[in-house]
């Protein structure tokens, strides 16, 4: 029954959203450190989404999302002359993440509504499995 | 028995099965609203309504594909109204609305199919 493939594939996009709502909540946690060094400072991550391309076992090829990897994304982040800072460099710079939090606002936004979307498509197929699971009742 | 109750039920229970499949696929369509390159799809009820009805391929070898196939041809790709950089086509109202017209479309069957056992079952009590 495709129904079930409901299930399984919103299932997946609960999943991967999950995972892209854990890096924007990361991103945002820590979009204020900076470090003495450009190399280790926090940079940005970002899921990267990828159709299964293997579907559940179903001949017609309904495909479920999954998140290939994470990636240390973006540019350099800004970068400070603060000679004071106890983390400056010999030259007195200190680095700040290169989080866009105007971004990961934008993201966090998609990423909730997306999820929503998923759950609903979820709960409609779980009320037609019901009825049909009453069926001549 | 068992071949009438199938013919009798026939019509809906297909129905109930192409609406359920079709919902997998705008399922599908939801899921990979945010990944890059995937390509909305979408089952044109009328071609697949042909399908079934006439040239549906028999199966004389035990290794045939099976019938389904039926499903698989009247699946399409959908045009996208507005493309987007990340050559993603899922239009998300497009799908949403699809989607609830299809499960009211199943609901319609269910109801048909409901009539008809209960229908079925009131012959045969005989009360």
């Amino acid at each position: 029954m495709s129904l079930e493939g409901v299930m399984r594939v919103s299932g997946s996009a609960l999943a991967a959203h999950t995972v892209w709502l854990d890096t924007v909540a990361s991103n945002l946690a820590n979009s204020e450190v900076v470090s003495g060094s450009a190399d280790d400072v926090y940079r940005s991550r970002q899921p990267i989404f990828a159709t299964m391309m293997k579907p559940f076992g179903d001949r017609h090829g309904a495909v479920g999302v999954t998140v290939e990897g994470v990636i240390e994304s973006g540019p350099p982040g800004r970068k400070e002359y603060a000679p004071n800072h106890t983390l400056a460099d010999g030259d007195g710079y200190i680095y700040h993440s290169n989080v866009n939090t105007v971004e990961e606002m934008a993201n966090m936004i998609a990423a909730s509504r997306a999820y929503q979307n998923s759950v609903e498509a979820m709960n409609t197929a779980k009320q037609l499995l019901t009825q049909t699971l009453s069926l001549g009742r | 028995m068992s071949a009438q109750i199938g013919s009798i039920l026939g019509k809906q229970a297909q129905g109930l099965y192409f609406h359920a499949q079709r919902a997998e696929l705008l399922a599908a369509n939801i899921a990979n609203a945010e990944t890059p390159g995937y390509r909305a799809r979408d089952v044109d009820f009328r071609s697949a309504l042909r399908a079934a009805g006439v040239g549906s391929l028999e199966q004389s070898h035990e290794r045939h594909m099976a019938s389904n196939s039926r499903f698989q041809t009247a699946v399409f790709y959908r045009k996208p109204d507005q493309s987007s950089i990340n050559g993603n086509t899922v239009d998300m109202p497009k799908e949403q609305t699809a989607y609830a017209e299809n499960a009211l479309r199943y609901q319609v069957n269910l109801r048909f199919l409901d009539g008809k056992i209960k229908s079925m079952m009131l012959a045969l009590r005989g009360d």
